[in-house]
């Protein structure tokens, strides 16, 4: 790859580049004639938008933890249990191992995400501790990790099906399963709202300061 | 390849870098812009301040994806149709296959709405990546000019991306068995390796795509 001269990004080029298939074109261009998607030099409103779904992600995020994910019908009991009171049954039966995957995966990685996108998107306005490189990657991980706790609706859903076994045993979804679910598809488009070429103007700014 | 020293206010002057924007990249995550080397195949090119990989062609690359492609829709088909678990408990057992887990939220009043997103999520949208991917790549590999609408196809695949989560689905799967392991006897159905075999397929098919040699073909 050749550097175009020095470094310098499109839109100190005069140029507005496709996010979606990397071509440039020239500023003010509507749309990409290679693909098709709108062009915008940043992501108009890119912060507000971020905010939005992360608020609506937070709120959804309370019921989540309130109501209960699966209730579970024996012969001899029927029970109810949320996230965290299901993770504290499992190791009080001495499951320490299982308890603490259920608390990083439905606890730790929600609020983690949560505090990433916050600390991105102040980064961009007030300038952040952290360096560009290190903050996009932060943003990768973010993006990454993000579908993945999806796996708590799934696990949900698996349970319900599989375990149907008339009075014997049953299995139910819970309220909280769909807050929960709603939870981390807000926080995903949360994730994919954040124009992370901000990370970079906001870098480049500060150093000509 | 360093990244370089970030010189005073820059002047913007496109014609300095010639008029043939064509042959620029601009990188999608932190915008900025190189003129475009083609690497070799195995080679890849990446971002000098972010380090995003730009381009990474590989050999072949098409007729393996469209393989794969076809693959992953054929599992996904059989898969959602076959038993998936088996449980045993005191002689009453259920079997449940995919179907079953996403209709699982429908019984359930308001949560209903969650049966459809599974069902999308791990079964509609991988399906239909992967036909997207044929659409677009098939004409390609022949030689052919590109599907009406290819730009597009590829364009709403590649949005679809972060949505399509069979593979997390599988993972789930082994969760949900260590939850009911000392309940009930649990016994793999086809469709469990079937599943498992496309979480191998989905981390091929990620690897081999390289968008920007896609959109180049698609350009012609």
């Amino acid at each position: 790859m050749e550097i175009a001269g020095t470094l310098r990004t499109a839109r100190e080029m005069g140029l507005v580049a496709c996010t979606s298939c990397t071509r440039v074109w020239p500023a003010g261009t509507d749309r990409c004639g290679r693909c098709g998607h709108r062009l915008h030099t940043r992501a108009p409103l890119a912060l507000q938008r971020v905010w939005a779904w992360w608020l609506v992600g937070v709120i959804a995020y309370v019921p989540a933890n309130l109501y209960p994910m699966l209730s579970t019908r024996t012969l001899v009991a029927s029970q109810e249990a949320t996230i965290v009171g299901g993770a504290i049954e499992i190791a009080r039966h001495g499951n320490w191992g299982i308890a603490l995957v259920i608390l990083t995966a439905s606890v730790a990685i929600p609020l983690g995400k949560f505090l990433a996108i916050a600390m991105l998107a102040l980064g961009v306005r007030h300038g952040s501790a952290l360096s560009g490189s290190r903050r996009q990657q932060l943003y990768q991980v973010v993006e990454y990790i993000g579908r993945w706790s999806m796996i708590d609706v799934f696990v949900v859903a698996i349970l319900a099906s599989l375990v149907q076994l008339g009075a014997v045993a049953s299995v139910s979804p819970g309220p909280a399963s769909l807050f929960f679910a709603l939870s981390v598809i807000f926080t995903m488009l949360s994730a994919q709202s954040f124009d992370s070429r901000l990370i970079w103007d906001a870098e480049r700014e500060g150093r000509r300061a | 390849m360093t990244p370089l020293d970030v010189p005073q206010p820059l002047p913007p002057a496109p014609q300095a870098i010639g008029p043939d924007l064509a042959a620029l990249i601009a990188c999608p995550r932190c915008d900025a812009v190189y003129r475009a080397v083609q690497p070799g195949p195995g080679e890849r090119a990446v971002c000098a301040r972010c380090n995003t990989v730009l381009i990474a062609p590989r050999r072949r690359a098409g007729q393996q994806l469209i393989a794969v492609a076809v693959a992953v829709v054929v599992l996904v088909v059989a898969a959602t149709l076959a038993p998936f678990l088996a449980i045993e408990v005191a002689g009453r057992s259920n079997a449940s296959s995919v179907l079953d887990a996403a209709l699982a939220f429908a019984a359930a009043g308001p949560v209903a709405m969650l049966a459809l997103a599974v069902a999308a999520l791990i079964v509609f949208i991988p399906v239909l990546r992967a036909l997207l991917v044929i659409y677009v790549l098939g004409p390609v590999v022949l030689d052919r000019p590109p599907a009406p609408h290819a730009a597009a196809a590829f364009r709403l695949s590649e949005e679809l991306r972060p949505w399509s989560m069979a593979e997390i689905f599988v993972i789930g799967c082994a969760i949900a068995l260590v939850k009911i392991a000392d309940l009930a006897q649990v016994h793999f159905g086809p469709a469990f390796w079937m599943f498992a075999a496309l979480v191998v397929l989905v981390v091929v098919q990620d690897g081999f795509m390289c968008r920007y040699s896609v959109w180049k073909s698609l350009e012609r």
